[in-house]
């Protein structure tokens, strides 16, 4: 590896490792959102650098310009940039959480020792993030997770409609059956 | 490759992106002037007349006084965000036009030069994303100004941009099935070997320009700074320079999507002689672009503004269904086709 890609990747990196813990220390909620947006748009310059244009823009589109900002329309809607005082924390959740973390670090590590071998060296990688080959990959080789997830999403969109449906009929109910 | 060459490469972007950012802000400060202009004509009134020739340095005039009037930040505010969420309107929208290309390839001062900032191979997808990300100025503006107002306009235009993103997205699709490419440079190209998508795609153009024009927040789908009801809407609390720039993103954003509409369904940069001479596209594209923006000012002067619940759905229950319709018929019709 010659030195300016890894410099990129460091600071890449340490860019995407400081927008996540920000995420998790900021005391306001708009602002954790905000951080987790920064972090998806470095994610999505490392898939840039890697030579896959297209994941990086579906990054960006899907979950900067999609997912997040529905995130923060819901946080504005009911107010709840405040999160509550410390002491209505979990206990125990501070103490596990340095465990867990200890582990996934000792498991990386260990992988790190162990020098594992980089996933299969891709034979043209001016044309494994193109559009075209990720589809041919998503309609063959992975067509079954591929359905089985769009089969699921149908799922949630039909019980997310037959939930806001029972709401709705309850809301149209006369005055007097209401209160019974 | 020798480090000069990098040199030219990197000085060529660095020229390009100043020479588009300064005809972008002073089309900006132009459009304000031909928008007051024709609705004057169009309401049978004069409009600005009284600074320079005709009114010709009205845009200048207020430009100085919105640089010198007073800078107001609430009490209440979250400061940070007050000041930051101007420049995230202004800065996609500047950036939006750099993957329009603006004519053919050609050699300008004896290197070959490329008449766009760049053309990268998913530039649909890279004014898209642009296009998604823009929000944030908007909802963070109605956040931080700890308005109601503010609030309400802020909240309007998330649930807005975001349900009209949909079928934006969905209209890019037909231009790129029958170019076969995600970049826009080719699209170009696919259509001087066939004829302008808007005969293939007369449903796609329309509803790409309407999504458009709910996706800059152009009447009849200004909900979020509706006058009438929110005063101004998400920049009620701005001021001065701050208040410009909201205006300055609205603004360029119609002038980017004008250009991209031109150039997905109209031929972009493509008329008689353009294969000649080069720069000639960039005098077809500027047309193209003038008379999309005057159909923009027209429609607002023409249009009353839509309830908000008529907004919502007619964006889910008519524009979204015939977006993907229009999807499912253009890729049979190809497959048929071959």
């Amino acid at each position: 590896m010659t030195a300016a890609p890894f410099i990129t990747f460091a600071v890449l990196a340490a860019v995407a490792v400081a927008s996540g813990l920000a995420m998790m220390l900021s005391q306001n909620s708009v602002y954790s959102a905000l951080f987790l947006v920064i972090n998806f748009t470095v994610v999505a310059v490392l898939f840039l650098v890697l030579g896959a244009p297209f994941i990086a823009m579906l990054q960006i589109t899907v979950y900067a310009g999609a997912i997040m900002v529905l995130f923060i329309f819901v946080i504005m809607l009911l107010g709840g940039e405040r999160l509550p005082a410390p002491q209505q924390r979990l206990r125990w959740q501070q103490s596990l959480a340095v465990v867990l973390v200890l582990a996934l670090l000792a498991l990386a590590g260990y992988v790190f020792a162990q020098g594992a071998a980089p996933a299969a060296v891709l034979a043209d990688p001016q044309q494994y993030g193109s559009p075209a080959a990720l589809g041919m990959l998503l309609f063959t080789k992975y067509l079954f997770p591929f359905e089985f997830t769009s089969l699921l999403l149908l799922v949630a969109m039909i019980g997310v409609v037959v939930l806001t449906a029972v709401e709705e009929r309850r809301r149209r109910l006369p005055r007097a059956s209401r209160r019974t | 490759m020798a480090w000069q060459e990098i040199g030219f490469i990197a000085l060529e972007a660095a020229i390009k992106s100043i020479l588009l950012a300064f005809v972008l802000l002073t089309a900006f400060a132009y459009m304000t002037f031909a928008e007051r202009k024709v609705a004057a004509l169009m309401q049978v009134r004069s409009g600005p007349n009284r600074v320079g020739p005709w009114g010709l340095l009205q845009p200048a005039a207020d430009g100085v006084k919105a640089l010198f009037k007073e800078e107001i930040v609430p009490a209440g505010a979250d400061r940070f965000l007050f000041i930051a969420a101007p420049i995230l309107v202004a800065v996609p929208a500047l950036i939006i036009m750099a993957v329009i290309p603006l004519g053919p390839d050609t050699v300008l001062f004896g290197r070959p030069m490329r008449l766009a900032i760049t053309d990268i191979n998913v530039g649909t997808l890279y004014v898209l994303s642009v296009a998604s990300v823009a929000v944030y100025g908007i909802v963070l503006a109605g956040w931080s100004s700890a308005n109601k107002f503010s609030m309400m306009g802020g909240i309007r235009s998330t649930a807005q941009m975001v349900s009209y993103e949909l079928a934006l997205g969905l209209s890019f699709v037909g231009p790129i099935m029958l170019a076969g490419s995600l970049s826009l440079r080719d699209i170009v190209v696919a259509q001087q070997q066939s004829i302008w998508y808007v005969v293939l795609q007369p449903l796609g153009a329309l509803l790409f320009f309407v999504a458009a024009l709910a996706e800059v927040n152009r009447a009849p789908f200004d909900m979020p700074e509706a006058e009438q009801e929110l005063t101004a809407g998400y920049f009620t609390e701005y001021s001065g320079m701050k208040f410009s720039l909201f205006f300055m993103g609205e603004y360029i954003k119609m002038i980017a999507v004008s250009a991209l509409t031109a150039t997905l369904f109209f031929g972009g940069y493509l008329g008689p002689m353009v294969e000649e001479y080069p720069l000639l596209g960039i005098v077809y594209l500027g047309g193209k672009t003038l008379a999309f923006l005057f159909v923009m000012i027209w429609i607002r002067l023409t249009l009353p503004r839509m309830r908000y619940d008529q907004l919502m759905a007619f964006g889910w229950k008519r524009m979204l269904p015939l977006a993907l319709a229009n999807v499912v018929i253009t890729a049979v019709v190809l497959v048929l086709a071959q």
